[in-house]
C-alpha cells in the first residue's frame, strides 16, 4: 500500500504471525507493516470486520496487535526491534 | 530513569512544547518535557531533525513550512530542558501528579505546573465505508510520509476539505506519486467568496498566496480536482477498492487502493478533559477547546493549555502560545516580575494577533463538510471500536436519551479503546439532529482516566 522514497539505512527482522519480515529499524510497527503492503491489521471484536490504521497518531486505536505477547499494543506508537513478535488479532464474537 | 519532580512539566513535543520548554529552561524554570514520540517536532514537525540530517531531498517534498520547525527543535535541543521521548502520558491531575510510561515502565512525576502542548488532531470522517482498511486520514499519509519517507503505490483519492488536501497532494505529486482524484466537498472558491474575506486576505498575506501556489502546482501536473463533491463512501470487501460520490447532480464511481479523508482539525482534549479542564464551544471551527486565558491558564491553578490543544490556530500561533504560557508559568514560579512578562510577551503578541487574521480567513474558507460530520444510513457506523451505528443511536435516542452520556450508556458508543476520541463528535451529532438540536446542545462525552490504556501490572509496580 506504500512504498518508501529511499532504502532504509539499517533494518531488523520482525515476526507477523510467524513470518519473518525485514523491516526498517526505527520505524513504527504500523509503518512496517503498511509498508510492506499489509493493509488489514485485526478483525474488529464484535462482527469481525477488517480494520486498519486510520489516524497513524495514538488517536484511532484501530492499529491494535498483539506484541511480544502483549494484546492491545498501539503498532502507530510502537517502534519495531529485532525478533519482535507481532500477531493480528483475528478472533471475534460469533455473529449472531 | 526518569525524574520524579520539576517545576514545569510539559505534554507534548510539538511547536507549543518545544517553544515554551526552551524559553522556560532560559528564564531558569526546571522543565520536562514528556514527549509520545520518538524525537521533537510533533506531528507538523515530525522527524524534522532526521529529515534534516539524512533524508535532505525530502525537504523539497515537505515544503518549506516543514522545514520551519529544524530552528525550533535545534533551540529546544539547545535550551537545557529535559526532554523523555518516548513516554506516554496517561494522566494528568489537578495536584500537578502525571502518570507517565516509558518503556513499559510506569513513574510518577510530580510538577508544580503542567503545560498541556498536546496539538491537534484530524477531525474523524465517518462516512460510509470509513473502517475499510485503506482508508485514513490525510494527516495519517502525512506522518508516513515525514517520519518514514513512505508515499502510497496504489491509486489515490483524496476527499474533504480544508487546506491539508491540497498540501498532501502538492507533496505526492513533488514525490511522483500518482493522484487518481482529488474530491472537494466545497464549491470551487470564486472571486466572491474571496472579496467577502479580503480584509483578512491582504492581513493574511503570503501564507494564502502560497495556497493558491499549490492549486495551480496542482493543476500544472494534471491532478483531476473536482469540486462540489458530496455523499462520498468508500466500498471494498476487506479493504478500500473504489469511492463513490455525488456530483452534479450525478453518481460516480472511482477506483482506489487507498482513500484519504480530511474534514479540518481539531484540538487534542483528551488529557484537559480528563483533568475536568473546563471546556467551550467554538462555533467557528465546529469543535470543543478548553478554556484558557490570554497566557494559557485554566481553571485549574496548576494547568495550562498552549498551541492548537487550545484551539486551532495553527504550527506558528502554537509557538507564540508555548512562549507565552512559558513566560506566566516563570512569573508564577517567581522567576519573572509581571512588568518584564508584559514586555517579553509583546513580540508573540504582534505575531500571534497576524496568526489570527489568517486562522478567521482560513475558517472562512473551509468551514467543516456538513456531509462529512456524521453518516445518515441507519447502518453506517459511527463508533468503530464498540462497532456502533447511526440507527443505534437513534434508537438511544427515541427511548429518551437527550445528552451524549445517556447515549453512551445505553448504546457503547465511545466505551471502547479510544474513548471517542473518534467517535464523540459524530454521535454528538447524531443525536443533535434527532432531537433537532445544534452539535453542542448533547454535550461531550466523559473522559475516564487513564486516557491511555496501561497495563495493570506496570500500575503494580509503580513507585510512589
Amino acid at each position: 500500500m506504500f512504498r518508501r522514497l529511499h532504502e532504509p539505512a539499517s533494518t531488523v527482522t520482525v515476526f507477523v504471525d510467524d513470518a519473518p519480515l525485514r523491516v526498517a529499524a526505527g520505524e513504527t510497527v504500523a509503518a512496517a507493516l503498511l509498508g510492506a503492503g499489509i493493509a488489514v491489521f485485526r478483525a474488529a471484536p464484535r462482527h469481525g470486520g477488517p480494520r486498519g490504521p486510520y489516524c497513524m497518531i495514538g488517536n484511532c486505536y484501530d492499529c491494535l496487535l498483539e506484541i511480544d505477547g502483549m494484546p492491545y499494543r498501539q503498532g502507530c506508537l510502537t517502534t519495531v526491534a529485532e525478533g519482535m513478535r507481532i500477531h493480528r488479532p483475528m478472533e471475534h464474537e460469533e455473529p449472531k | 530513569m526518569m525524574r520524579t519532580s520539576c517545576e514545569l512539566a510539559i505534554i507534548g513535543g510539538g511547536p507549543a512544547g518545544m517553544a515554551a520548554a526552551a524559553l522556560a529552561a532560559t528564564l531558569g524554570v526546571d522543565t520536562i518535557v514528556l514527549d509520545e514520540q520518538r524525537a521533537p517536532g510533533g506531528q507538523i514537525y515530525r522527524a524534522i531533525e532526521t529529515v534534516q540530517a539524512r533524508r535532505t531531498d525530502d525537504l523539497r517534498i515537505l515544503g518549506e513550512e516543514y522545514a520551519e520547525g529544524a530552528a525550533l527543535a535545534a533551540s529546544f535541543r539547545a535550551s537545557g530542558a529535559a526532554y523523555e521521548p518516548d513516554s506516554t502520558v496517561w494522566q494528568a491531575l489537578e495536584d500537578g501528579r502525571i502518570g507517565v510510561s516509558c518503556g513499559g515502565v510506569a513513574h510518577m512525576v510530580s510538577a508544580q505546573r503542567i503545560l498541556f502542548a498536546t496539538g491537534a488532531m484530524e477531525r474523524p470522517v465517518p462516512i460510509p465505508g470509513w473502517t475499510l482498511p485503506g482508508v485514513m486520514g490525510a494527516g495519517a499519509a502525512q506522518t508516513l510520509l515525514k517520519a518514514s519517507g513512505m508515499v502510497p503505490n496504489v491509486p489515490v483519492v483524496i476527499i474533504g476539505t480544508g487546506p491539508l488536501i491540497y498540501l498532501i497532494a502538492v507533496q505526492f505529486a513533488r514525490a511522483g506519486v500518482p493522484i487518481a482524484a482529488v474530491l472537494v466537498t466545497a464549491p470551487e472558491i470564486g472571486m466572491t467568496d474571496a472579496l467577502k474575506v479580503l480584509p483578512g486576505v491582504l492581513r493574511a498575506g503570503r501564507s494564502l498566496l502560497k495556497g493558491l501556489a499549490w492549486r495551480s502546482e496542482l493543476r500544472s501536473v494534471g491532478v483531476q480536482m473536482v469540486h462540489g463533491v458530496s455523499q462520498p463512501m468508500v466500498e471494498g470487501s476487506s479493504r478500500a477498492e473504489a469511492v463513490c460520490y455525488t456530483q452534479g447532480g450525478l453518481q460516480h464511481r472511482l477506483e482506489a487502493g487507498l482513500v484519504l479523508l480530511h474534514n479540518g482539525v481539531i484540538p487534542n482534549t483528551q488529557l484537559s478533559l480528563g483533568v475536568r479542564c473546563k471546556q467551550t464551544w467554538d462555533a467557528g471551527q465546529h469543535c470543543w477547546r478548553p478554556l484558557t486565558d490570554d497566557w494559557g491558564a485554566t481553571n485549574h491553578a496548576r494547568i495550562a493549555v498552549a498551541g492548537d490543544g487550545a484551539g486551532i490556530l495553527g504550527a506558528r500561533a502554537a509557538a507564540n502560545l508555548g512562549r507565552l504560557a512559558a513566560l506566566d508559568t516563570a512569573v508564577r514560579l517567581g522567576k519573572l516580575d509581571l512588568a518584564r512578562r508584559d514586555r517579553m510577551a509583546i513580540e508573540d503578541r504582534v505575531e500571534l494577533a497576524q496568526q489570527h487574521a489568517l486562522r478567521a480567513v482560513l475558517d472562512k474558507l473551509f468551514p467543516p463538510a456538513a456531509d462529512l460530520l456524521a453518516p445518515v444510513g441507519a447502518d453506517d457506523i459511527v463508533c468503530r471500536c464498540e462497532e456502533i451505528t447511526v440507527a443505534e443511536l437513534q434508537d438511544a435516542v427515541a427511548q429518551g436519551c437527550t445528552d451524549a452520556n445517556r447515549v453512551k450508556a445505553f448504546t457503547r458508543c465511545g466505551m471502547g479503546p479510544c474513548q471517542g476520541r473518534m467517535c464523540g463528535a459524530a454521535a454528538a451529532e447524531v443525536i443533535a439532529r434527532a432531537l433537532g438540536q445544534t452539535a453542542d446542545q448533547p454535550g461531550q462525552f466523559r473522559v475516564r482516566l487513564p486516557v491511555r490504556p496501561v497495563p495493570v501490572a506496570e500500575l503494580a509496580r509503580l513507585q510512589s
